[in-house]
């Protein structure tokens, strides 16, 4: 326990692709202790399995060491500590790399990087199987044993308690694989207050503090709905902040003089985002309870976060498998006015009786038109798209025969001069064809994932 | 007295595998009630008629003024097996907040409801 009265864990990546700039922001505006990066998003995985098989060095969230470039300064001079799910499924290779970094600039010796590891389960599933784990898919039923010839990356989601352990040896950096998003804030706060494993309540508190802050600038304005035109400067948009006291209750804030906003409505907004059973949001931690939140405005910018009630966790962990599903092709056209709608239309029923007289048949085709209904379907209206300056026609196919896919993408670019006028926006060509890499959520007992913690210095 | 969500709610919607989750959150504390009166699950099944495959299922978060609608079948299979724009279930949000519900007018009057006209 370290004997704070609050700690201050900032939110500064929200995925892999997420906006550059705001870790350095983050350490820069203000005072935090923590500095938390999410990487991962479910599919993330079987994209870095593929890279780490053409390149035994590769395989983790390569943005991570340049965002770590950009706030060693902090760690080393200013005691931040980061947290991130980086690692991939090469967490050895990610620290290897950070260290690299760190020797260049001087500080080498700075960094006690954290490697965690033990939630990659590829190299285990035909243990698992032959042990009577059949890693059923939670939203089929079906057994993995369907699919398994064609599985390319399967990892446990990991809880708090090895990142707790890395924290305990003196890790300021800790670099894990697939943990769960909200256990990378959840950790170090257990870390700081010692809270209990079975201080439910206080685990619960968090684990939706990490929900909070784990997308980004979702929760400080960013992608908000709710009064979107008066929303302050997002060109400068503050990332969050969660400032924890021992008990559990919190204040979602941001750095003073950024863009964004902190309000109840932001927060609720992502509060509900991606949200399941709110009654029972699963983690390995804890199960929360998101119908006892209670938010409360504490002035501009600040949120307070309190009641928050948790339970038992259950005996199981979740499972993120990706397999080989077969392939994907998506084109477009677009056709301009007058009549685009029509005209978008009409090139899709040439196209599709094109693919009749080959002879070819998909698992999926799937045709829409930007501009009148491609998101939003018969609930825009039966007007909507009518008079439109233009329309994209939007077409993909799916299927298990790669070389169907392949023959569809030939077949849109000739409408531009054999089918209806007035047409334009085909500069990129034939669009590619894609292996479609799927997920396959599933359930394993706790008892047959073991973590390693390993502090490198 | 027609009322749009739109102009009493806010939202955000995100996706689990093929389902479509829309979070609809009271604008004004003393709305919630209408949500949870008007926009019942049926109301949302009727709504969503061609564009889920599935159905729906609520629930209630009073503490946030909130409802949590999970519309199943929504995502052409969901995640990288999906063909749509909107693979992601990103925008069911505003797709919900075209909804039009029915509240009787003494109701509508006493919590000052904007009424919705719908263009012609």
């Amino acid at each position: 326990m370290s004997g704070k009265t609050v700690v201050r864990v900032a939110g500064g990546q929200g995925f892999w692709g997420d906006w550059l700039e705001a870790p350095r922001r983050q350490v820069e505006g203000g005072q935090v202790d923590y500095l938390m990066l999410d990487y991962l998003a479910e599919v993330t995985m079987s994209i870095l399995q593929k890279q780490k098989e053409r390149d035994p060095n590769m395989g983790y969230a390569r943005d991570f060491v340049g965002a770590m470039e950009s706030v060693l300064d902090a760690v080393v001079n200013k005691g931040v500590k980061v947290i991130a799910n980086a690692g991939g499924v090469n967490p050895e290779a990610c620290a290897a790399s950070v260290q690299a970094m760190a020797a260049k600039h001087g500080a080498a010796g700075k960094l006690k990087i954290g490697v965690i590891t033990g939630d990659n389960l590829l190299p285990r599933i035909d243990e698992l199987l032959a042990n009577g784990h059949e890693l059923r898919n939670m939203d089929t039923g079906e057994p993995l044993s369907l699919v398994r010839d064609r599985v390319i990356a399967a990892n446990a989601y990991i809880g708090s308690e090895p990142i707790v352990e890395a924290l305990n040896r003196g890790a300021n950096v800790v670099i894990i694989g697939r943990s769960t998003d909200t256990a990378l804030t959840m950790a170090p706060l257990r870390y700081e207050f010692g809270w209990a494993a079975n201080d439910w309540d206080k685990l619960a508190a968090g684990i939706i503090a990490g929900h909070i802050i784990e997308c980004g600038a979702q929760c400080s304005g960013g992608n908000c709905l709710h009064d979107w035109r008066n929303i302050p400067n997002l060109a400068d948009i503050g990332y969050p902040i969660v400032e924890c006291s021992p008990d559990g209750t919190f204040v979602v804030t941001k750095h003073d003089n950024t863009g964004g906003r902190v309000s109840v409505p932001t927060v609720t907004e992502q509060l509900v985002y991606e949200m399941g059973d709110p009654h029972s949001y699963i983690t390995p931690d804890v199960v929360a309870d998101f119908t006892s939140i209670q938010l409360a405005d504490g002035g501009t910018d600040r949120v307070k976060v309190h009641g928050i009630k948790g339970s038992a966790a259950t005996d199981k962990l979740k499972v993120s498998i990706a397999y080989r599903s077969g392939y994907k092709a998506v084109g477009s056209l677009v056709y301009s006015w007058p009549d685009a709608l029509e005209k978008a239309q009409m090139a899709d029923r040439i196209l599709r009786e094109r693919l009749d007289r080959l002879g070819l048949t998909f698992e999926q085709v799937l045709s829409e038109f930007v501009g009148a209904s491609a998101t939003h379907g018969p609930l825009a209206g039966v007007g909507a798209g009518k008079d439109a300056p233009e329309i994209q026609y939007r077409i993909g196919v799916r299927d298990a025969d790669k070389a169907k896919v392949e023959r569809f993408t030939r077949e849109i670019v000739p409408l531009v001069l054999n089918g209806p006028p007035s047409v334009t926006g085909f500069a990129a060509g034939r669009p590619k064809t894609e292996e479609i890499v799927a997920y396959w959520p599933a359930l394993v007992d706790k008892t047959v994932v073991t973590t390693h913690v390993e502090v490198l210095s | 007295m027609k009322v749009r969500l739109l102009d009493i709610a806010h939202a955000r919607s995100g996706d689990k595998g093929d389902t479509a989750n829309v979070g609809l959150i009271a604008l004004k504390p003393e709305w919630y009630d209408v949500l949870v009166t008007y926009v019942t699950e049926a109301a949302a099944v009727t709504h969503f008629t061609g564009v889920i495959t599935g159905g729906v299922q609520r629930y209630e978060l009073p503490n946030l003024r909130a409802l949590n609608f999970l519309l199943h079948g929504a995502l052409d299979g969901g995640g990288t097996l999906s063909l749509k724009t909107d693979a992601q279930g990103k925008v069911f949000s505003t797709a919900m907040l075209r909804m039009v519900i029915d509240v009787p007018d003494a109701e509508a009057q006493a919590l000052a409801l904007p009424a919705y006209t719908a263009a012609v």
